[in-house]
């Protein structure tokens, strides 16, 4: 199933089309976005990845409403937000550095939004502590917010951000300033916080691995344009553009010339003369010069009697555990890397040696 | 047991030690404690033994004991019986003088957080132009533009023409000697002193906590009050207390645009030394607006600890 598939039996909870921005003016302007058309479906764990400078922050402050953009749309639940400040849209954001009130204690803190709305004190009262306890801070209610170690300010902002209900909660990487062993316990606990309350997630992160573990689509932007949108399997193993392929994990790009095509099959020819067929996928380069790519683990070593696809020669072997990567120089002078699991016959495989490569031919995919 | 005599030796060394750093710091501050003791307590102690004297005929003071300067200050002694009679006089000059005090720090706070908020949020390279032309005024002396100020609102000042050329109204506005203008000029003079401890504390401000309040559906004016005005507070209370106290006791700005008709207590106080010629008086009215001065500053220690105590 892609991720078009999806979009066409649920409701879209945020549209956007044709979306710009651009910042300053003149010879100065820097486009921040670039005619972004983008839903995101209810109930949806949705990351926007990409570089620093891709747009994805200016595409969250948009649909936060801190930003008006320069052309297009934005709509919540099929309502025009485009022109709404961002007090009238039902959207809450946990920011990066989560932007705390220092005046205030984690409850204050908490039933902030409620207050704001004029909701009644007892109201206000019982989501508070129902959010307190959502994020397990129910010790700390009376703490003012500098008396908080990190991670528990990230799940004050995350308890804040989602005591008002809101119909999309955005995140501007929340994570980015947590240590590595309390990143991935939090993503574990907002992925589980997202399917609990059932809001929609938006999601920014640099981070390919989080987004993978954590998201239901993904869409990956690079200089204020989306390139693919998926699900992480769409994006990992059917990557549409070389710079999605090369941004997300590690894989082997060759050069090659299209032959001929058969429906999403076309045989590429390698620069060594070697004959792959790659699937093509949404690309639009159907003749000429491609780049077809495949993951390391997509690639084995031929076992002996086996006709390789591919043979080279073994340059460096990296054991790390779970898996040795074998890094070949090809006969194209290409470099490709073959991840096998666990170890290998370090007497057969040693640096020098010739070696075959098997390509698996469904994994193989022919990129922008 | 054996142990305990080389610890004591120590500790003797120790305390050794401890009483030559003593001595050499009280060497070191000596000049600045002398120079303190010099330009601020003496003078102090000087009015305060002042305040108890009995005033001399041609000014200056008699050595006699005597607390009258306090009582005038409240009462005021009949002619024939001896008798204390109640005397608002004195006591409304010191209400009229915390009036237009407050009245100026109101009026500069109004006008000049929007101000130090405009600095504030100008792109960084900006703001030292902008608190340039806000401290600029300090460069002429404050008679001198107190005259100028004078000009501007007189009777044929640049006010009045312009208004009567375009219109609005046929005859002047008298504006100069009256408390508007006394407030006027207040304001004038100590708004620099408002607008710059405002702006510090504006330019601390994390503006993505005015974002998360937007955020959590908070228009403007209540961005305003639940957070930006929160967070500015030691700004504004420290402007605020820059603005009353050199307004309470000020002479210039009253003498020249209120006309010298209706007293603050920095003239009442000049009189005393000058005309008068009461200068046991004067004294104890000085005293008086220091202890006022000192019961403001009280209680704003005295608030500020209890707000720390609530959030702590």
């Amino acid at each position: 199933m892609t991720g078009t598939e999806i979009a066409r039996d649920r409701k879209a909870a945020v549209s956007v089309r044709s979306l710009s921005k651009t910042f300053g003016q003149g010879e100065y302007a820097i486009t921040a976005l670039d005619s972004v058309e983008l839903d995101i479906l209810e109930n949806e764990f949705f990351t926007l990845l990409g570089p620093s400078g891709c747009g994805k922050t200016t595409l969250l402050r948009l649909i936060a409403g801190f930003e008006l953009p320069t052309n297009g749309s934005i709509s919540l639940q099929d309502q025009d937000i485009t022109d709404k400040p961002p007090h009238r849209r039902p959207i809450n954001t946990v920011f990066q550095n989560y932007a705390l009130f220092p005046h205030m204690t984690v409850a204050e803190n908490i039933g902030f939004g409620l207050r704001m709305l004029g909701r009644p004190t007892a109201e206000i009262k019982q989501t508070t502590e129902r959010m307190l306890a959502l994020v397990q801070l129910e010790a700390m209610a009376g703490r003012r917010t500098d008396q908080l170690s990190g991670g528990q300010q990230q799940r004050v902002a995350l308890a804040r951000a989602l005591a008002p209900a809101p119909k999309v909660l955005l995140l501007d990487e929340p994570l980015a300033a947590l240590d590595l062993k309390l990143r991935k316990s939090m993503q574990i606990e907002l992925k589980s916080l997202q399917a609990e309350t059932g809001i929609t997630f938006v999601f920014v992160t640099h981070d390919q691995e989080e987004a993978l573990t954590m998201s239901d689509r993904i869409a990956v932007m690079k200089s204020g344009k989306i390139l693919q949108i998926g699900t992480p399997r769409d994006i990992y193993d059917r990557p549409t553009h070389r710079f999605v392929a090369d941004f997300i994990g590690d894989i082997n790009i060759l050069e090659g010339t299209v032959e001929h095509t058969d429906g999403d099959l076309a045989t590429v020819r390698l620069k060594d003369g070697t004959r792959v067929s790659a699937h093509l996928g949404t690309a639009s380069a159907r003749s000429g010069d491609v780049s077809v790519a495949i993951r390391p683990e997509n690639v084995r070593l031929a076992s002996t009697g086996e006709t390789p696809t591919l043979t080279g020669i073994l340059e460096n072997i990296v054991y790390f555990g779970a898996a040795t990567n074998l890094h070949l120089r090809l006969g194209t002078g290409e470099e490709m890397v073959i991840r096998n699991p666990g170890a290998v016959d370090e007497g057969r495989y040693q640096p020098g040696a010739t070696i075959g490569a098997i390509l698996q031919p469904e994994l193989i995919r022919v990129l922008e | 047991m054996s142990g305990r005599e080389p610890q004591s030796a120590l500790a003797a060394a120790i305390e050794q030690n401890k009483r030559t750093e003593r001595v050499t710091r009280a060497w070191l501050l000596a000049p600045a404690l002398t120079i303190i003791l010099a330009i601020s307590i003496l003078p102090l102690g000087i009015t305060v033994v002042y305040s108890f004297l009995t005033p001399g005929t041609y000014g200056g003071v008699t050595w006699e004991f005597s607390t009258d300067s306090y009582v005038q200050f409240l009462f005021q002694r009949d002619i024939f019986d001896d008798t204390l009679v109640f005397n608002s006089a004195y006591v409304s000059i010191f209400l009229r003088s915390i009036g237009l005090a407050l009245g100026a720090t109101l009026g500069a706070l109004i006008l000049g957080f929007p101000t130090a908020y405009f600095i504030a949020t100008k792109p960084r390279e900006q703001r030292n132009i902008w608190l340039f032309l806000i401290t600029l005024p300090f460069w002429t002396n404050l008679l001198i533009r107190t005259y100028a100020m004078l000009l501007i609102i007189r009777d044929e000042g640049i006010i009045n023409i312009m208004l009567m050329k375009a219109g609005i109204i046929s005859s002047p506005l008298t504006i100069l000697y009256t408390d508007t203008a006394v407030f006027i000029g207040l304001i004038y003079s100590f708004l620099p002193f408002m607008v710059l401890p405002i702006y510090a504390s504006l330019e601390k401000l994390d503006f993505s906590l005015v974002e998360a309040g937007y955020d959590l559906y908070a228009n403007r004016l209540k961005v305003l009050f639940h957070v930006i005005v929160p967070l500015a507070k030691p700004g504004i209370v420290a402007g605020c207390i820059l603005v009353f106290i050199p307004g309470l006791g000020a002479y210039i700005t009253p003498e020249l645009l209120g006309g010298g008709k209706k007293l603050m207590i920095g003239n009442m106080i000049a009189m005393q030394f000058g005309a008068s010629r009461n200068w046991p008086f004067g004294s104890a009215a000085a005293l008086i607006l220091m202890a006022l001065v000192i019961l403001v500053l009280l209680l704003n220690a005295l608030a500020a600890r209890r707000g720390a105590s609530n959030n702590g």
